[in-house]
């Protein structure tokens, strides 16, 4: 399927002169990105990139069956170029942002508004869809939500308890991450990379050190690669059990809801033991970790990580034997396989849909070339499935953390990594707890960062949420929202 | 006199004694968590904590607001007062009076209904839409089991009704009304009350712009209606008639300690039932004191 792209290919994790990145018409590079989506590829990012009063559009496709990524450009041009989501509904959040941070129009966009912001007013400030009629009403939720959660606007247009449509607001997180990186990187950017979604630090170090590491041409020590692997799959276990629990929660049922709490705080604990942080914060650094795991650290965490697996086994099992849980998540919240597609959906909100889609499988890099769990898979696409996805990822990825922990290679954790090379594309994929973590970096003639794209699996599933919604009970919201579980500031960068 | 001084201590026995009940509920649902979980008293300690406190108002809100919560506080009140409490009879007690309980409590529903739409907000206005459609199937069935306990006793006085042991109806009228108990207070599986979102709410989200003193009262009004539906309940199923006085006091307080601690088992143990579900689960409930009514019919005998 790539043998005749019109883009340039890389494997994940590694970089390409960007000079050797095919120039396309605007509207040429349009086309040709709708023709690769119609062949099965998939859409990781679209992005602008300034080129004195005019933009330049980056297209980074993946194509899932051969283990490859492919990325195109356009000339530089100003305003307007024909819409690629009045065909493809998976780049609409993307034309969106370009329209927002670059002012190039995209024609024939269906719902074309700011993503982040809405000008002076602020976020969340700006025209919802409507349906009329007289029995329509509007439920407004949020930004300032009843939880300790991150704020987001919601608005609900229902007849009754069913609701017709749902349009969501985000925006309210944007910190100006990627405007941060540029001219790098700098001394803080690690810190910012580690907090553009906290509960997915380890993923997105990990992208940014893979994107680092391409573009100085160098490959961190094994261990480190082994370390990395490891830290993601806790994040995966601590996130998913706490997803778990809180689900459970979302229907009143306190056994699992309970137990789920503290086992997800095990799982944290077990990242605290590697490097201090329960959140992974200053583990993974460009050039390998900060930190080694010695084998008397090894013995501990594999005799932690048995406890805490057989604690969640237990926990999700009588999950799944109470008949008045399967009665809430089944059938609620369904997103079609084809949906799923056609939004571009990642991670487990895919896989819940039958979508084969897994970065650690379709894109190896990092020690995951050599170890790999298999992929969790469930149909039906409801709450049930979404759950029933963790469960297998939580089996699965302990399962992974307990092998490869009697694996542990020898070396070095860290090496130097040199200072980027000019005029370098690289791009990293990584299978965060939530999904695809996909980062770009683009350098300029010295070798520092002239544009650093970052899409968080959040990007991509919140069209999902809004999806699930329709047709549903409003009061069923909460539970669809929290079986994607999906991040503000991710989104929000 | 002596009526005085009775309807003081029974004011007072009602207006000291529900706030225990949510306490027991949340004690068994932490202990079946294996968490620790409030003190039993921790609903005195909120009461105490409100009554001091202002009151935030709506400028959209008219006086219905504040008197929403103080009618139906009352009302309920009243309904307690109608109740006979075992041994010690009722304080007052006429041809019909079954009648006049189930009005004041469903006067207390339609003020909390009331008070909740003052606000404008559309959460409140979908909770009261919710809590009035459940609450015409939950009145179907109290009306039914009243029903039956009429039948068997053949009077119209609470009094009188409750004196007699029901018979094999006792089991499906247990059954009924304990589903009714769980709907009429707002417990799992039909609601949430220990929910923070309010989209998937049906009393909390009514009182949601409630704040001081008015929440102070819904919040000991709504202990209050679960004791008097654990008391109907216990009394309704449990012969106290023959049993000496402090036997029956012991055995009605067994039965209300078992209610509560049977409400925290179902919390415990349940997830919520969808929306859509819980008609169907009231209908269960109707059927049952439909039966009970049938076998009191049948003077008695399934």
């Amino acid at each position: 399927m790539s043998a005749n792209s019109p883009f340039a290919l890389l494997a994940n994790a590694t970089a390409l002169p960007w000079a050797e990145v095919p120039e396309f018409a605007p509207e040429e590079l349009v086309q040709a990105t709708g023709k690769e989506l119609d062949r099965g590829a998939r859409l990781c990012s679209w992005f602008g990139l300034s080129e004195g009063p005019a933009v330049r559009l980056v297209a980074l496709i993946a194509y899932d069956a051969d283990n490859s990524l492919a990325v195109g450009r356009s000339r530089p041009f100003s305003g307007k170029y024909p819409s690629l989501a009045a065909t493809h509904p998976q780049a609409h959040l993307f034309e969106r942002e370009v329209w927002e941070q670059h002012g190039v129009m995209p024609q024939g966009h269906p719902w074309l508004k700011a993503v982040r912001r809405a000008g002076e007013a602020g976020p969340g400030v700006i025209d919802f869809f409507r349906v009329e009629g007289p029995e329509i009403h509007e439920v407004a939720v949020g930004p300032v939500h009843a939880g300790i959660i991150e704020p987001g606007h919601f608005r609900f247009q229902c007849a009754g308890e069913e609701v017709l449509h749902l349009e969501i607001a985000l925006g309210y997180q944007h910190r100006g991450i990627e405007e941060a990186l540029v001219g790098g990187p700098h001394r803080a950017s690690l810190s910012q990379i580690e907090t553009a979604a906290g509960d997915t630090t380890i993923a997105h170090t990990t992208a940014h050190a893979g994107v680092m590491e391409a573009l100085a041409g160098a490959e961190p020590p094994l261990k480190a690669q082994w370390l990395r692997a490891i830290a993601l799959e806790l994040e995966r276990l601590a996130n998913h059990t706490g997803d778990l629990g809180a689900m459970a929660g979302d229907v009143a049922f306190l056994p699992t809801s309970a137990a789920c709490g503290k086992i997800r705080g095990d799982y944290l604990n077990l990242t605290a033991l590697i490097c201090g942080n329960r959140f992974g914060r200053s583990l993974v650094r460009p050039g390998g970790c900060r930190v080694d795991l010695e084998p008397a650290r090894i013995k501990t965490l594999a005799e932690r990580l048995a406890v805490a697996n057989a604690e969640a086994d237990e926990a999700c099992a009588w999950l799944w034997d109470a008949a008045s849980v399967r009665s809430r998540f089944e059938h609620t919240g369904s997103v079609s396989t084809r949906q799923a597609t056609e939004v571009g959906l990642v991670g487990p909100a895919a896989r819940a849909c039958g979508l084969v889609r897994d970065v650690r499988f379709d894109h190896p890099c990092g020690w995951h070339r050599f170890a790999q769990a298999p992929v969790a898979v469930w149909p039906g696409g409801d709450v049930f499935a979404r759950a029933r996805v963790r469960w297998l990822e939580l089996q699965r990825s302990g399962r992974f953390v307990a092998d490869e922990l009697s694996n542990a290679p020898d070396g070095p954790v860290r090496e130097p990594v040199e200072a980027p090379a000019p005029d370098t594309l690289a791009a990293c994929l990584v299978e965060g707890w939530r999904g695809e973590v996909c980062h770009v970096a683009l350098t300029g003639g010295e070798g520092r960062l002239r544009r650093y794209k970052i899409t968080d699996p959040s990007f991509h599933n919140w069209t999902g949420v809004a999806i699930a919604m329709r047709s549903q009970a409003v009061s069923d919201f909460p539970l669809c929202n929290k079986s994607f579980n999906l991040s503000y500031c991710g989104h929000d960068l | 006199m002596m009526a005085s001084v009775e309807f003081i201590v029974r004011i007072g026995l009602w207006f000291l004694l529900p706030p225990l009940l949510p306490g027991i509920v949340n004690r068994v649902k932490a202990w079946v968590a294996g968490r620790r979980g409030p003190p039993v008293l921790q609903l005195y300690y909120d009461l105490a904590r409100l009554w001091r406190k202002g009151v935030v108002l709506s400028d959209l809100a008219s006086p219905g607001f504040i008197a929403g919560p103080a009618v139906a506080w009352v009302a309920v009140a009243g309904a307690a007062l109608l109740l006979p409490l075992g041994p010690l009879g009722s304080l007052l007690s006429f041809r019909g009076d079954v009648i006049l309980l189930v009005y004041l409590l469903a006067l207390a529903r339609f003020c909390t209904a009331w008070a909740a739409m003052e606000t404008g907000s559309s959460f409140e206005g979908m909770g009261a839409a919710r809590e009035v459609s459940y609450a015409v199937l939950a009145e179907a069935s109290v009306i039914t089991a009243v029903l039956a306990l009429s039948v068997q006793s053949g009077s119209v006085s609470l009094a009188r009704m409750m004196e007699p042991a029901v018979g094999s109806g006792g089991v499906l009228l247990a059954a009924g009304l304990f589903t009714v108990l769980l709907a009429e207070n707002c417990r799992v599986p039909f609601d949430d009350p220990a929910t923070h979102l309010e989209l998937t709410m049906i009393h909390e989200v009514m009182v949601l712009d409630h704040s001081g003193p008015p929440l102070a009262v819904i919040l000991h009004g709504a202990s209050m209606k679960l004791l008097l539906y654990a008391l109907l309940l216990v009394q309704a199923v449990v012969p106290l008639g023959g049993l000496s006085f402090p036997a029956a006091v012991a055995v009605l307080a067994g039965g209300v300690l078992a209610v509560t601690v049977g409400v925290g088992l179902v919390e415990s143990l349940l997830a919520r039932f969808a929306f859509r579900r819980v008609p169907l689960l009231l209908t269960t409930a109707f059927l049952l004191c439909l039966f009970a009514l049938l076998v009191a019919w049948n003077g008695g005998a399934a």
